[in-house]
């Protein structure tokens, strides 16, 4: 029996749990001694009020979005991928090699080519994981655990050893030819007469994570794949029933999770840094697990809560220069955000099902 | 390499290998009871500042200790309350529980010493320092077994004992013991333990206080005796290393004990050397660094032995009707 | 512990209080109400049986009992004595004990460790296993509660495993005995060795309180019974001062039809061939060890057999989910046992159609839509599909044909399968299956949890099939299903094919024998049958009783098992 309407299941739970784990966060902001109030001000001034702290904001949500989503379709499958974020430092090191070594005539033909290398190499890296879970039953979330940590050393060694430039000192690639340079909002959206998103990194990229929410909605719940992925997701013994592979069916839906993740990486490496450099996912492969479980793993949801973790990123690195309260306020509020929507999930879920049972017998 | 180097090279290992074997042990604790832990990290983490930061305030490394177990107790309680009280799903909690240390630590950090997320350097009284074992100067001299005893065994901090203590304890709580027998059974079939009218609940804590506690001790040795305070993330790793180690060693007591070595040993030889060559070929100090965790995907793989998890981990226990 | 009952006799009984007394109880899930008002008095020293259908509320009572669940109102007696039973502690303590349907026992513990689990002597547990050593040897001579302390569980036969749930009680000196559907997983002569091990313990003054649905049993061994419909307890009476016709009506609310209504078959060609079907599991035990067997156009041929015995990994191959070697051919075309064709893609394309044994696990994703649900299996079916994307308008007509077509209940196909009752769910796989109009229809446990109304239509489907020259396997632990449903029954122990005959001349008996791998007298008497040398090889001794040589028969099926495991 279902015992709560859909619409509080999608959207009650969620923001109740958001709203809890707001509540805590204004208390430990006030246990070091700042006002809560002050502080979410600021950060709206910063991440909301201007066009530059909004090309801040959405280049956040940029790669938010492509995590987000990388988790999402994997959890479709009853896979928890912690792996985006080796699979997007993976991405990054497509995304460089296709930047490097190939002549592109113009910035569109070179964003088709690196989003084609960063969701391969990607998608690449989450294979051996999701071979290992279909086949020989080895727990993806320790596997991709363990390939984030391979992936960080693999990164290292290459980017020392290997692409650095004769001569530099600090581990990256050299830059990327100017033809593969990627309009930012900036290039975009400014006329001479009033500047817009002036120095923010927000680029082209985000409309390639729009096109991909989109692409993501149809999959899952429009095509006989999406349907497959889900009935696994739900029962593999019904699956194997019905003649769903599960082993092309894990492997394939680790794949596309690989390879969106992989392509957050356009936007940080192709779209901002302009060359690779050893940490540029910046922890945006786990956000992406809270973005996925507050999104109820759904592309729009996802969006959305890849915009509010674009907008905390933003306003608190706004936070970080104009107070005392480090960027890793930050790291709490996603922390409590995971742990609200994700992990104590019951403890909202339980009393809301008590009070609309009640609701339904007093109706009766 | 004369005995002095591969002497040096094991204290290292030895020393490197205890905060890994004190979390992997941990973790044995809470996964044999069915409670999985990816949160080892952060409870490490939890405890290594809050240990570094009251062993400075207040000078007395032992406070320090009781400050980092406690620390990570109440983010133990956190991962009971969501896996075990309100049957949340316990990867998901752990993640959560990292994220919280690493945020937390750096941000108190900040507030009480303001130094950039590390506490001040412990001086002497703050840290735990090395035990000289009885003999150990009188015997010295001795060819071969001298330095073994003065330089391997002698010489470490308490942690380091207790640490390699804990693994006999380990065997016989879980191997000869009602609490053993019990934990066991509810990471096995939490329905037998429940009709046999034990509490499975109350076991689960008990497990994952446990885990707490030598969490606990694990982050104190980091801050206060492998290193003489705390630098933010300073984990860098060994709870994943530690969950590794656990899955390598198959859930045994004494399997931890040698592959917490093995663990160490990596460390502490990528430590020493940028790079090393064998037969002619170099081995990259990254190969170093990533080899404990591709040791662990290829055990997990079940091409050398299969690595078979207590039944019920992972799975809330739920009443069947 | 109160100590009233030892020795107390059925005769002696009546004077003093009952055993346990339960008062007016009820217990509901949100809108359910599992259990109303139920009153119940249970003597010492006697059986009590409760029956009733699934879902009537019986498992609930035990519960509620055994402290799983807190009564919403009313009162328990023990030996007299008011009761609070808020956890299973006190429920032990109060001198209950209780086998489950499904065994709770820690699979890679030894029989030892499990029987002390939860009763140690101290904290140490050396001297509780000496202790229990000594218990088990006595309650073994005691009661003929005979297994080895050392075993594993794993590597025990469910028998044997329901015995060490049996010593677990009695370990804990339970004096009044739960067991929840406790034959379901024997075959008749295990069920029979239960059945003394529970005279021996009315005769040693212990209570047992035994839940089925079977009325074979409750006209066997209890001495008294209680008839449970909806939550109700709608009557108690002596078992001797009642028949079948008369409890079934009282479980049931009106008259049933024991039997099934069919006619005489008229097999046509041979559609389904099997030849040297052999099967191992991922553990390497071989499951299946060469099974022959066909299927004719027209008529229901039944697997009957204790579950576990190879019959779900015959379903599992023919409908394309588990790999074998051997021939198989459909309408005389070989069907791929291993590989990319041998899936349930390629098995539902070949005209198989499958109800699987486990709706909820298997038939179904109970998270779908009814919509989403009756196209499961087939989903790639063109008809389903527009473009790139899944033709949702399509599916959703469909499945509401086929709702009104087989009455399902309610009738909307936009609620999730988990919505529905188990008889409507398993109408709808029923429904998905059966109108593909397939050449062979696999059918496992077509009516597990499923209440008396979708029995009886189900089975008419199926019979309705048959008539249309379709053939139909039937795989059912329900020896009546098998007898009532099929044409010709096969029977099937370890992996292989015991006998098989025609059903008319089948006795219960007799199968029972051929279910514990036994061939013998009275399997010779079924006319039409033909043994297999793996059954009659073994005569029964004459010496030993048919249960013993069942056990025996069992013990080596454990040491083989425990050999490939360990």
């Amino acid at each position: 029996m279902d015992r709560m309407p859909g619409w509080a299941d999608a959207i009650l739970v969620p923001l109740i749990s958001l709203l809890l784990a707001a509540f805590l966060s204004a208390l430990v902001i006030i246990g070091i001694g700042e006002s809560p109030v002050a502080a979410f001000k600021l950060m709206v001034e910063g991440a909301l009020m201007r066009s530059a702290g909004w090309g801040y904001t959405l280049y956040y949500a940029t790669n938010f979005i492509f995590t987000g989503l990388a988790v999402a379709v994997a959890f479709h499958a009853r896979m928890f991928n912690i792996g985006g974020e080796g699979q997007a430092m993976i991405g990054g090191l497509g995304v460089a090699l296709v930047c490097l070594y190939i002549p592109w005539p113009h910035w569109s033909l070179a964003l088709l080519g690196s989003a084609v290398g960063a969701s391969l190499f990607g998608a690449a890296w989450a294979l051996i994981p999701a071979y290992l879970q279909a086949k020989r039953g080895s727990h993806i979330v320790i596997t991709t655990i363990m390939f984030n940590f391979i992936a960080a050393a693999l990164l290292n060694y290459v980017l020392v050893n290997v692409l650095r430039p004769v001569g530099a000192m600090d581990p990256a690639t050299a830059k990327f030819p100017d033809a593969t340079h990627l309009p930012t909002f900036q290039d975009m959206f400014s006329t001479a007469a009033a500047p817009m998103f002036r120095g923010a990194p927000a680029n082209v990229t985000f409309f390639l994570a729009v096109i991909a929410c989109v692409l993501v909605w149809l999959l899952i719940w429009r095509t006989r794949l999406g349907y497959e992925i889900r009935a696994l997701g739900h029962s593999e013994p019904a699956a194997r029933y019905a003649g769903i592979s599960p082993v092309r069916t894990v492997v394939i839906a680790m794949l596309i999770s690989g390879g969106l993740a992989g392509l957050m990486s356009v936007n940080t490496t192709q779209g901002e840094a302009e060359r690779l450099i050893l940490n540029s996912i910046e922890g945006a492969g786990f956000i992406g697990i809270a973005v996925a479980l507050m999104g109820r793993n759904h592309p729009l949801g996802v969006f959305l809560a890849a915009i509010l973790f674009g907008f905390l990123y933003q306003g608190g690195a706004e936070l970080a220069l104009w107070t005392t309260i480090p960027r890793e306020l930050i790291v709490v509020i996603q922390a409590l955000v995971i742990l609200f929507t994700g992990a104590l999930d019951n403890m909202v879920r339980m009393p809301l099902e008590r009070i609309f049972l009640s609701l339904r017998r007093r109706k009766s | 390499m004369d005995l002095m180097t591969v002497l040096q090279v094991l204290d290292s290992t030895v020393r490197l290998a205890t905060p890994l074997l004190l979390a992997c042990l941990a973790g044995l604790f809470s996964e044999r009871a069915g409670i999985f832990d990816i949160g080892l990290e952060g409870k490490m983490l939890a405890a290594a500042f809050f240990s570094a930061a009251v062993a400075s305030l207040t000078g007395s490394v032992w406070l320090g200790l009781s400050a980092g177990i406690g620390a990570s107790l109440v983010l133990s309680g956190i991962h009971g309350l969501a896996s075990i009280t309100f049957r949340g799903n316990q990867l998901i909690s752990g993640v959560a529980i990292n994220f919280l240390a690493a945020g937390m630590t750096v941000l108190i950090a900040e507030d009480w010493f303001s130094q950039g997320g590390r506490t001040p350097s412990l001086i002497a009284g703050g840290r735990f320092d090395g035990i000289t074992l009885p003999f150990a100067e009188a015997l010295r001299d001795l060819p071969v077994i001298g330095p073994i005893y003065y330089e391997l065994i002698s010489g470490h901090s308490i942690l380091v004992y207790v640490g390699f203590l804990t693994v006999p304890l380990t065997w016989w709580i879980l191997f000869r013991t009602r609490f053993g027998l019990r934990l066991r059974a509810v990471g096995e079939n939490p329905a037998a333990v429940d009709t046999a009218g034990v509490s499975v609940v109350g076991l689960r804590f008990a497990a994952v206080a446990i885990c707490g506690v030598l969490c606990g001790i694990a982050g104190a040795y980091l801050a206060t005796g492998l290193q003489a305070g705390f630098v933010k993330d300073m984990t860098a790793g060994r709870g994943f290393i530690a969950l590794a180690a656990l899955i390598f060693a198959k859930w045994r007591p004494w399997y931890a004990l040698y592959s917490c070595l093995l663990f160490g040993l990596l460390q502490a030889v990528a430590l020493r050397y940028q790079s090393i060559e064998v037969g002619g070929l170099v081995i990259p100090v990254q190969f170093m660094d990533a080899l404990p965790y591709i040791l662990t995907v290829v055990i997990l793989a079940g091409f050398v032995g299969k690595a078979i998890p207590p039944r019920a981990g992972g799975e809330p226990y739920v009443k069947e009707r | 512990m109160v100590d009233v009952t030892t020795g107390g006799r059925p005769d002696q009984a009546a004077s003093t209080a009952p055993a346990i007394e339960l008062k007016g109880i009820s217990k509901a899930f949100g809108p359910v109400q599992a259990n109303k008002d139920i009153a119940i008095r249970v003597m010492p020293g006697t059986i009590h049986g409760i029956i009733g259908e699934n879902g009537a509320g019986k498992s609930t009572l035990m519960s509620i009992l055994y402290g799983f669940y807190k009564a919403d109102a009313g009162e328990v007696f023990i030996h007299g004595r008011k009761t609070e039973i808020p956890d299973s502690q006190a429920a032990i303590s109060a001198g209950i004990g209780m086998v489950f349907q499904h065994f709770k026992l820690v699979e890679n513990f030894s029989v030892l460790e499990n029987v002390i689990l939860g009763a140690e002597d101290g904290p140490l547990l050396r001297p509780s296993l000496a202790k229990a050593r000594g218990v088990l040897k006595q309650l073994a001579a005691e009661y003929e509660l005979n297994v080895d302390p050392d075993a594993l569980i794993q590597n025990l036969s469910v028998g044997h495993q329901q015995r060490v749930e049996i010593l677990k009680s009695l370990y804990r000196q339970a004096d009044i005995l739960i067991l929840d559907e406790p034959t379901g997983v024997l075959t008749p002569a295990e069920a029979d060795h239960l059945f003394r091990i529970l005279d021996n313990l009315r005769r040693e003054g212990k209570t047992i309180i035994l839940i089925t649905h079977k009325l074979r049993e409750i006209m066997e061994i209890t001495d008294t019974v209680s008839v449970m419909r909806r939550g109700e307890m709608t009557a108690t009476v002596k078992t001797a001062e009642t028949d079948p016709a008369e409890l079934a009506e009282l479980m049931v609310g009106r008259k049933v039809l024991l039997r099934v209504d069919k006619t005489a078959a008229t097999p046509g060609k041979n559609v389904l061939e099997v030849r040297d079907l052999r099967v191992k599991d991922d553990k390497g035990i071989v499951r299946l060890k060469g099974i022959d067997l066909d299927v004719h156009a027209g008529e229901i041929v039944g697997i009957a057999g204790v579950s576990g015995n190879g019959q779900s990994e015959l379903l599992e191959v023919l409908g394309g989910y588990a790999d074998g070697t051997g021939q198989i051919t459909l309408n005389g075309q070989p069907l791929d046992l291993t590989g990319k064709h041998s899936d349930g893609q390629s098995r539902r394309a070949r005209g198989i159609a499958h109800v699987p044994e486990d709706r909820q696990r298997e038939g179904l994703i109970m998270n779908y839509f009814a919509w989403e649900n009756a196209a499961f299996g087939y989903h790639r079916d063109p008809k389903y599909q527009s473009g790139l994307l899944m033709n949702h308008r399509a599916m959703i007509e469909d499945t509401e044909r086929k709702i009104e077509k087989f009455d399902v209940r309610p009738p909307n196909a936009h609620l999730t399968a988990k919505n529905f009752s188990g008889g409507n769910q398993q109408k709808i796989v029923v429904a998905r299956e059966i109108e593909r109009d397939p050449d062979l229809l696999l059918v496992g446990q077509p009516t597990r949890g499923v209440d008396i109304g979708a029995i009886e239509f189900i089975h008419q489907q199926i019979v309705a099939l048959r008539d249309q020259g379709k053939a139909v396997l039937l795989v059912s632990v329900e020896l009546d299903e098998i007898l009532s449903l099929s044409d010709r029954i096969v029977v099937m122990f370890d992996g292989e094919i015991m006998g098989y005959g025609p059903a008319e001349t089948a006795n219960q008996v007799g199968l029972g024998c051929l279910m514990a791998g036994l061939g013998g007298t009275d399997t010779e008497a079924m006319q039409g049958w033909t043994i297999s040398d793996a059954a009659s090889a073994e005569p029964v001794d004459p010496s030993k009783s048919l249960i013993e040589a069942v056990d025996e028969k069992l013990h080596e099926k454990e040491a083989r098992e425990a050999r490939k495991n360990g």
